[in-house]
């Protein structure tokens, strides 16, 4: 079974299908607008690096966020009866299939000044204002997400033997033990598809600042979107940036990962 | 502690669905605005008389479930391929499949669409449902290589060879022991495939061509005035409709457990 | 596990087979029309479904998509093969359209309808002598305010967007045409056409306006006006009557200085694949009935001669749907401008809003 074989047409297709595209960022990025090779769109990207560090920001505690809720879940889930187990993942997902900009508007309703939430804090007599900022971006982003860090977690975790798990507490660990010396290490590979799946579409994802959040809220995602219409350019050299700030992002997450499972 | 997991679970749970609840209601509102006029009906008959929004749905939903099955494929069959890999050919190979997901949707999008055309110039043909599934397989499978990977690598081996000593010929042999194995994650890694493919706009935008409409791209073209309530009617049955099918779903799995149960 | 499986992928069939046999069911013809979305009457208020009556009457089958913005449809029709029969570009696309030869011309003769338009739109700077375009609908931007959260003060005019005593109250587009195109009204610029210093100018008022501002909007501005977020904002006018609707408190104007005004026109690409389905749809499109149907449901004016005495009281008589022409003096249309200056533009923009 130590066969490479099945993996052929899966990467055939990504070369054809990703290949192309990285290409043509790279020829937007490295010429101007008549076709001339130059570094012009690098240096119109260069004026949004305050967005685009703000934005890996935003995205960095969003996905910190995510996995520190979701890591119980993801136990707990793994816990369970296999019918249940399966029931949640299904619960989990099912708000993901209602459209998007619904949710957002939803969420705008949730939150606007004398919304539900509002009303019921103002009644506990805490008052603010939880719409317009980057709190509200970040409550967007971990809601949009949270199920995509769920359940990689979730995944990896229902493979760990509950034996194992009897097994440590019988030799006298406690369940912060337990869960540090057992459960941890076996659910690295979980954490990192979690990171992933969460980390990279946050770092790049659009419409979410312009909804929760106020003027100064704008997101990397965001700029290349609207950039990319009028200027293929700089917009690809954004782009191009982004995208190999989170390949590095993304490859030391993996080493770390390794490196970890062969000590374990 | 257990009691505590499930108070905690039940608290994410409102948390996902609480825009879900402000969605549907906003079906029933008298009114094609977030001010509450009055309880209503009229949009789920609307609903069924539009042709138009019902093609999209039946677009959005053939594309969903081809591209995410696909993918599921591919994807499952990749990762057992890419974890027999080693060192840094495996690094390359994995930040290979995560590059479509790096790359902003709309370069994506526009460079699919530069594509498309080139071919479709070279070999008669236009853009359309094919070429959205092409996109949507592009963009969901690298999904599945992630839910799907981790799990791989706890797997045990051993278990495949046993049932290849025990007479089964290698394909039931990887039906029954390697899929079986890996489960939870082609499951997870599926119902995300699903989950974009269904909410995608800009890369869809940019594939379809002049007569192929999804739901996700007529709901957000709509921004420009309001969203029609009719796409909160349409979702709050597509909710329904997935709660009804999960639960007769988790009914037959309860009574294959007791089946189980019993014979044990 | 298995049945789950055949479930699923009977379902995947039956949709697929829908997809495909709903769009070959014996039709004459068909056409592909690219609107703006959410852009024309679909049949519920008890109006006209306008589409369906069209396939109906003339066995027509219309592929219907939709775009969101010009510039989407541009680089659509600039750099993809796709054929589209009817276009609905506004007035500086066609523009940009007609100078990059995109366009056929019409043949008036069989868009006969096309001739009862009122005159102004016989002679707009972007299609002067008539000769591409039939107008679909028309408006102009105006100003939109709660008088509750105004004080005692009646705004009207685009400088009340600067008013320090609605601070965090205030709206402002999430578009840099219309946003650039008020900054640069009040900076004495004409928004037709511009140079880069007269953005930079436009730049420096746009960026006083922004500590006062609540957020820039689209169509959250709905949601944030009728439910009393926000004091002012400006947006389409027809849009802020529908508003007016949902909230006793809201007040639409026109700004004094004069606004935009804007028109969405029926367009035949070069490449079109069926121009004589296209004729027929733009003529139907262009009926009185048809073009007061769309009128009242989108709440945009509609420019066919006696459309708008077809329409319900309301809509026919308010200011902000139907501008007078005194008023409509002082407006101004976007023109088509370099590309680089667009671009320059929508970079600033960019800039202010992060």
């Amino acid at each position: 079974m130590r066969l490479k074989k099945p993996s052929i047409p899966y990467i055939a297709w990504m070369v054809i299908f990703t290949i192309l595209p990285i290409a043509l960022i790279l020829y937007y990025a490295f010429t101007d607008d008549r076709g001339a090779f130059g570094f012009q769109a690098f240096i119109n990207a260069f004026g949004y690096t305050g967005v685009f560090l703000k934005s890996l920001w935003i995205a960095f505690i969003s996905t910190l966020i995510c996995l520190v809720l979701a890591y119980p879940i993801g136990y707990f889930m793994s816990r369970q009866k296999k019918s249940v187990q399966n029931v949640l993942t299904m619960l989990f997902m099912i708000p993901m299939w209602m459209n998007f900009l619904l949710r957002i508007y939803a969420w705008m309703t949730l939150l606007q000044n004398d919304g539900p939430i509002d009303t019921m804090l103002s009644l506990l007599g805490i008052h603010t204002t939880l719409i317009g900022n980057q709190g509200a971006v970040i409550l967007g982003m971990v809601y949009e997400y949270l199920p995509f860090m769920i359940l990689p977690l979730y995944t990896v975790m229902s493979k760990i033997d509950t034996r194992l798990i009897e097994a440590a507490e019988d030799l006298g660990c406690n369940r912060l033990l337990v869960m540090r010396k057992v459960v941890l290490p076996l659910s690295i590979p979980g954490i990192i598809s979690g990171v992933t799946m969460v980390f990279v579409p946050t770092a790049s994802t659009f419409l979410v600042a312009q909804y929760l959040g106020g003027t100064d809220d704008l997101m990397i995602g965001d700029v290349i979107d609207k950039i990319f219409w009028s200027d293929h350019n700089t917009g690809s050299a954004i782009a191009l940036v982004l995208m190999v700030a989170i390949l590095i992002f993304l490859i030391i997450l993996n080493l770390f990962g390794d490196e970890e499972a062969i000590a374990a | 502690m257990k009691k505590l997991y499930k108070v905690y679970t039940g608290l994410i749970l409102f948390f996902m669905y609480m825009p879900i609840i402000v969605l549907i209601a906003f079906s029933f509102n008298d009114g094609k605005t977030t001010v509450w006029k009055g309880f209503t009906l009229r949009w789920y008959v609307d609903l069924f008389r539009d042709a138009r929004i019902m093609s999209s749905l039946w677009n959005t939903l053939a594309i969903a479930i081809l591209a995410s099955v696909i993918a599921t494929v591919l994807g499952t069959m990749a990762a057992i391929g890419i974890n027999n890999f080693r060192g840094k050919k495996k690094i390359l190979v994995q930040n290979v499949s995560n590059i479509s997901i790096l790359s902003p949707d709309i370069v994506t999008g526009v460079s699919l669409m530069l594509m498309f055309t080139l071919a479709g110039i070279a070999f008669h043909f236009q853009m359309g449902f094919w070429t959205v599934l092409m996109a949507h397989i592009t963009l969901c499978a690298p999904y599945v290589v992630l839910s799907v990977l981790p799990r791989i690598r706890h797997m045990d081996y051993s278990t495949y060879e046993a049932a290849l000593d025990l007479g089964c010929n290698q394909w039931q042999a990887f039906r029954k022991v390697v899929v079986h194995e890996l489960m939870p994650g082609i499951f997870t890694g599926f119902l995300m495939s699903f989950t974009y493919s269904l909410d995608d706009f800009v890369i869809t935008y940019f594939t379809r061509g002049s007569s192929f409409q999804t739901l996700s791209i007529q709901i957000y073209t709509m921004t420009h005035q309001r969203i029609s309530p009719k796409i909160n009617a349409l979702s709050a049955l597509m909710f329904i409709a997935v709660i009804i099918l999960m639960l007769i779903i988790n009914f037959r799995d309860r009574k294959e457990e007791k089946k189980l149960g019993e014979r044990a | 596990m298995k049945k789950t499986i055949a479930l699923i992928l009977t379902i995947a069939l039956a949709a697929v087979s829908c997809a495909v046999f709903t769009s070959c069911s014996g039709y004459e013809g068909e056409i592909n029309v690219y609107n703006w979305g959410d852009y024309i009457a679909d049949g519920s208020d008890d109006n006209l479904d306008t589409i369906a009556k069209f396939e109906e009457e003339y066995n027509i089958k219309v592929n219907y998509t939709t775009y969101e913005t010009n510039e989407e449809l541009y680089s659509i029709l600039s750099s993809s093969n796709s054929q589209y029969d009817v276009i609905f570009p506004s007035d500086y696309m066609v523009e940009k359209l007609i100078k990059e030869d995109r366009l056929q011309k019409l043949n008036r003769d069989n868009i006969p309808n096309s001739k009862n338009v009122v005159e102004k739109f016989k002679k707009m700077s972007y299609d002067p002598n008539y000769e591409y375009t039939v107008p679909y609908s028309w408006n102009v931007t105006g100003l939109v305010y709660n008088k509750n959260m105004v004080g005692d003060k009646k705004p009207d005019s685009w400088t009340y967007l600067w008013d320090k005593d609605f601070r965090g109250k205030i709206l402002q587009f999430n578009n840099s045409r219309d946003a650039y195109a008020i900054a640069m009204q009040l900076c004495g610029v004409n928004p037709e056409t511009y140079t880069k210093s007269d953005i930079d100018k436009a730049t420096k008022k746009l960026k006083e306006q922004k500590p006062l501002l609540k957020k820039y909007v689209m169509d959250q501005v709905f949601n944030e006006m009728e439910k009393n977020q926000s004091a002012i904002a400006p947006y389409y006018a027809g849009d802020v009557f529908t508003m007016m609707d949902n909230n006793e408190d809201l007040v639409g104007v026109l700004p004094k200085e004069g606004s935009n005004l804007f028109v969405d026109n029926m367009c035949i690409p070069k490449n079109a694949q069926n121009v004589s389905g296209a004729e027929k749809f733009i003529d139907f499109m262009t009926r009185v009935d048809v073009s007061a149907a769309n009128s009242e449901y989108i709440t945009y004016a509609s420019p066919v001669k006696g459309a708008r005495e077809k329409s319900y009281k309301e809509l026919r008589e308010s200011e902000l749907v139907y501008p007078s022409d005194e008023y409509l003096e002082k407006c101004y249309t976007f023109r088509d401008v370099d590309k680089d200056v667009y671009t320059y533009m929508q970079e600033q923009f960019v800039k202010l809003m992060s």
